[in-house]
């Protein structure tokens, strides 16, 4: 008989029903001992002739919501020796107030509500340990039923039964409920409300209604996504022209629409079960998704989904429920009040939403998974920090303005927080003020250090500097894209002391410390600071922010710039050009730039792609990229000189061919792969002379494939040398773990 | 020309520009006035001062003396004071053409005619070359606030409406186009003007108003935000019921700027209680300086400070103060 053992399983091992796995295993195996969640994870004490067994179980059987990171053995000795296996009470604090994301529906839940146990058959909130609601229903910790959005339903006995039985897969799965004794769905339209509330919401969809379908993270607009009036009745109602929707389906409807690969069918059924962006496949309408050739797909992910789909047992448009610009609506009352004008039904239901989630959003490149927007089922979770961080302070970041996200550090770990969205918008706002003391309870955090943006009008600047000054907290102002640069290099692990790192950082657009703003650039740094080596010959943002929307403005300061004024004449003959160069020359609210997105919407208008404005941001890009082809250029020569890398010899040559109907597509290929070259060869540069041994690329405009394909074949580099982002996104919603990573760094190295 | 160092040339310059229309009573070098309307038991004295810089001088719909001597009635207005007298004060940029000077004193001297107020006191000074652009003028002002009349940002509490008297962002869209040589619609003009007679209009219709305030630098955004913040309330603004000349919003629109944040030389916005809103809304009407008066909004009980503005899609967006120029934000 072997020894006892003390095992420690450390990762995301609480709440997902460890230790009635465990419990399980060990009666299986005939295991004596205990097992028990404290505040490193999960500890077993434990002896039996099978022990090895056991331990190799523990990593290989781990339930599906778990990950282990760690399983370290070590002798035990018990007073008096166990003769059973028992879970025993939680130790010291901590313990017991991790929560896992949302989790789709689990196979097995599935097959209850399939099944003919009148309790689970075709009940919408069928969940159990390994999948359902956890962060969108938690009010406050500990998490326990009594303090989630279920406190209210009381448990029948046989739910009961069910929560308190280890052999059952609902073992303390805290939202556990069935028909008798959960909540319930409520189906209403004009003409009041239905008893069977998914029957006459097919029926609604089927007849080209749009509904307001309440999820797990909030509400989305729901309507046939293969029919095109229904799409164009949604699309006015909501003041969205153009944005893609998101659609829903199951295998079937997926797989007759697109073509997902092995990859992406995993992202699809993962847990998570984000949105996935496909290649288009057998034709939808085009209106849902103009101009792009990737559609959002996902799969149904809660028992109401499933119902819904195999009712209609058609793809479904499921987008935001919400008004222009505001958050989605996660409220009852808020749903007819808001949605009642856009949407003809509600199909809503008794269980509330504590916290709004958005879907999660990715794709999958050949060069590894992107992530979009990280929201539901990604959060709450943690990254390792690379080796150094073990002993920095503890930080909370603030994020940007447009993406907001924040990121709290402690014992080595990061969690960043779910994408909240765009903060002069009141409702985020408080969505980011709840975040922030939600992830501070959670992580049981309390920051000697605050670091945010250097933009004074963000309103995430604001919230950080007031903190820091009310609590007497450090703060710690960092450079945005520095911060992009940082967040891709300890995504990837890069060690604190591990030497400079040359960052193709493009962007929107950041304030730079010279007071410019900055979007284009080639960064040598570390941890603690950079140097700006290279960026894109700075041009005015005439109207600020307006630059943005309306991409003619980019196009008319960079064809003056290149001394084709004349040019530019012609292409936006119906604007007012003139006022607009005025504004340029007197500095009237033009502020300097070198911000690449704005390069990316320049190039766009001048070859007719939204020149007159964009519907929704990176609307331009986006439509670049889906245009761009396959053809083979040699990329225009881009040189670095004293004011930039001047991007006019690529106007130029846009104009020759556009001149020779060279098609807007090789012209969005050239662009690209200009762009990527320019920048990929002054960072080889730092690599060859031995001043960097790694290149990162971040930046929102990394979330273009192609140019991140081009500057990855331009830079000619082993992949083991380049970072990319795949866990956390390119964009301002990864920012914040960027700033809290160099503001740890900086107290580390002033130690 | 050289009128510095208190020569004679500079004597000759004040006595035939400046003692000539504001005629001073007396001659000794301050003014003596009779304290009659403070005799009243309960009235308070209410004393402002404020410097003008305005780049170019002189504007569609005014130049920097009218905005001087509006700026200055119009501080004392918003408290409720009845204007009085005022000083005015002069650094002039030595080369700066007599002509202008001739036009900023002629219509400081109309504009506090039409106002009832008096120009009492003044001085001024003549600096180098470059070490003032043109002219800049100080003013300050004496009112007197009859007893019983209590208008301050303080009083502002929940269910209060906000009205303001016009249009918004005239004069800032006005020195905008001005200042940029802009081939822009000419038919913008400053709402330089003054607003004491409007504000005696509202209290006389609505005796219980809380509290008024011009919204001149940093414009309607930065004044509701003082607002909502001394009166620890929330204030939400409707973007459906803010009066806006088109003009205006193309040069917004065109320019990037936001009209919330625009200047305004003689606009005001006061809140009133619900029950006293219509009546006070009509008065403004009735004025002169109200004919585009609109009801734009409400204070709530919280978050204290929060300014919000109801966008026409019904979203509700934060109209914050600026830290400094309106900095581009989208990444
Ligand atoms: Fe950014
Ligand atoms: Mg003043
Ligand atoms: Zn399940
Ligand atoms: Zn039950």
């Amino acid at each position: 008989m072997s020894g006892a053992l003390r095992i420690r399983v450390r990762g995301q091992v609480q709440g997902v029903g460890f230790r009635p796995f465990v419990w399980q295993l060990a009666h299986r195996l005939n295991i004596r001992g205990e097992v028990l969640n404290d505040p490193e994870g999960v500890l077993i004490h434990a002896q039996g002739a099978r022990i090895a067994d056991f331990v190799a179980a523990i990593t290989a059987e781990a339930p599906p919501l778990a990950r282990v990171d760690a399983v370290e053995t070590g002798p035990f000795a018990f007073d008096t020796a166990p003769c059973d296996f028992a879970i025993a009470a939680s130790r010291g604090s901590g313990a017991e107030t991790r929560v896992t994301p949302d989790a789709a529906t689990c196979p097995d839940c599935l097959a209850d509500i399939r099944g003919d146990d009148p309790r689970r058959r075709g009940y919408a909130f069928t969940n159990c340990t390994h999948c359902g609601p956890r962060f969108t229903i938690l009010k406050g910790l500990p998490y326990d039923r009594a303090r989630t959005t279920m406190a209210g339903f009381e448990m029948c006995p046989d739910c009961a039964a069910e929560y308190a039985d280890p052999g059952d897969r609902r073992f303390h799965a805290q939202p556990v409920a069935c028909a008798l004794c959960g909540p319930h769905l409520g189906f209403e339209d004009a003409n009041g409300a239905h008893p069977d509330a998914i029957a006459a919401a097919a029926r609604a969809l089927l007849d080209g209604a749009i509904l307001a379908v309440k999820g797990l993270g909030g509400f989305h607009l729901c309507c046939d996504a293969t029919n095109a009036q229904a799409i164009d009745r949604l699309r006015r109602r909501k003041y969205r022209p153009s944005k893609p929707l998101a659609l829903m389906g199951r295998w079937q409807e997926i797989d007759r629409h697109a073509r997902p690969d092995t990859e992406e069918r995993a992202a699809l059924a993962s847990a998570a079960a984000p949105i996935v962006l496909l290649a288009k496949g057998d034709p939808l309408p085009e209106a849902l998704a103009p101009g792009q050739n990737h559609l959002g797909w996902m799969l149904p992910y809660t028992p109401l989904h499933h119902l819904l789909l195999g009712a209609v047992a058609r793809p479904l448009v499921m987008t935001s429920g919400n008004l222009s610009g505001e958050p989605q609506v996660i409220g009852n009352a808020e749903a007819r009040d808001k949605l009642g004008g856009i949407a003809d039904a509600i199909l809503d239901h008794d269980r509330d939403i504590a916290r709004r989630l958005d879907d999660s959003v990715m794709r999958l490149t050949p060069e590894g998974p992107m992530i979009l927007r990280r929201a539901r089922g990604m959060v709450p979770d943690t990254l390792p920090l690379p080796d150094g961080f073990g002993d920095a302070p503890q930080v909370v970041a603030y994020g940007g303005q447009m993406k907001a996200a924040l990121c709290l550090l402690k014992n080595g770990q990061a969690l960043l927080g779910h994408h909240l969205g765009e903060l002069d918008e009141a409702l985020t706002l408080e969505a980011f003020l709840q975040a922030d003391a939600d992830y501070a309870a959670l992580f049981d955090h309390r920051p000697d250090v605050v670091a945010v943006d250097l933009h004074p009008d963000f309103q995430a600047t604001r919230h950080g500097e007031a903190r820091a000054r009310d609590e007497g907290l450090a703060l710690e102002p960092v450079q945005h894209h520095h911060a992009h640069l940082a967040a891709c290099m300890a995504e990837n692990g890069h060690a604190l002391n591990g030497g400079k790192v040359a960052g193709i950082v493009l962007d929107g657009l950041g304030l730079g410390p010279d007071g410019t703003v900055w979007g284009g650039e080639l960064l040598l740094g570390d941890y603690t600071g950079f140097d700006r080596r290279a960026w894109l010959t700075p041009a005015p943002l005439i109207g600020g922010d307006r630059a943005q929307a309306e991409p003619w403005r980019n196009a008319l300061m960079r064809l003056d710039q290149a001394g084709l004024s004349n040019w530019a004449d012609q292409l936006f003959a119906d604007k007012p050009l003139e006022i607009a160069r005025m504004a340029a020359s007197k500095g009237l609210n033009a502020p300097q730039s070198s911000s690449a997105g704005r390069l990316f919407d320049a190039v766009a208008a001048v070859l007719g792609i939204c020149p007159d404005g964009q519907s929704y941001e990176g609307e331009a890009a986006m439509r670049m990229e889906a245009l761009a082809s396959e053809t083979v250029f040699a990329p225009v020569p881009l040189e670095h000189g004293a004011a930039g890398i001047d991007p006019a010899p690529l106007f130029h040559r846009l104009r020759a061919d556009l001149a020779r109907s060279t098609s807007a597509g090789d012209c969005a290929t050239l662009f690209h792969l200009s762009l990527a070259h320019a920048f990929a060869k002054e960072a080889r540069a730092l690599v060859d002379a031995g001043e960097a041994e790694r290149v990162a690329l971040s930046g929102g405009c990394f979330q273009n494939a192609r140019l991140l394909r081009d500057t990855l074949d331009a830079l000619g580099l082993d992949r083991s040398r380049v970072y990319l982002h795949h866990r956390t996104p390119a964009n301002d919603g990864g920012l914040a773990l960027g700033q809290a990573v160099i503001a740890a760094a900086r107290h580390l190295h002033r130690r | 020309l050289a009128h510095g160092g208190g020569g004679k040339a500079m004597r000759d310059l004040i006595e035939e520009i400046f003692t000539g229309v504001f005629q001073p009573p007396g001659t000794e070098d301050q003014a003596r006035l009779t304290a009659q309307a403070l005799a009243e038991p309960g009235a308070q004295l209410a004393f402002t001062t404020d410097s003008f810089v305005v780049s170019p001088p002189v504007f569609p719909g005014g130049d920097i003396g009218k905005i001087a001597v509006c700026g200055t009635i119009n501080d004392l207005a918003v408290g409720g004071a009845k204007p009085l007298w005022m000083s005015a004060a002069f650094i002039i940029e030595e080369g700066c053409e007599f002509e202008l000077l001739r036009r900023i004193v002629a219509s400081m001297q109309a504009e506090a005619e039409k106002a009832g107020v008096r120009i009492v006191t003044g001085d001024t000074k003549v600096v180098g070359r470059g070490a003032a652009d043109k002219v800049f003028v100080t003013t300050s002002g004496v009112g007197v606030i009859p007893p019983g009349r209590d208008l301050q940002a303080g009083n502002i509490r929940p269910g209060d409406v906000a009205l303001v008297n016009g249009v918004l962002g005239d004069h800032g869209a006005t020195i905008l186009a001005a200042r940029g040589d802009m081939a822009l619609s000419t038919d913008i003009q400053s709402d330089c003007q003054s607003l004491n007679a409007l504000v005696e209009a509202v209290l006389h219709a609505a005796p219980n108003a809380r509290a008024a305030r011009d919204a001149t630098r940093g414009g309607l955004a930065s004044a509701l935000n003082e607002m909502a913040e001394t009166a620890g309330v929330a204030i939400e603004i409707d973007e459906i019921a803010l009066p806006l000349r088109p003009e205006v919003k193309g040069v917004c629109e065109v320019l990037g700027l936001d009209p919330l944040y625009l200047a305004n030389e003689g606009t005001l916005v006061v809140f009133v209680p619900e029950a006293e809103a219509e009546a006070a809304l009509h008065a403004m009407r009735d004025t002169e300086a109200g004919r585009g008066a609109a009801r734009i909004g409400l204070a709530k009980p919280g978050p204290a400070g929060r300014v919000t503005m109801r966008t026409a899609f019904g979203g509700q967006r934060l109209v914050d103060t600026l830290v400094g120029e309106q900095l581009p934000r989208i990444c």
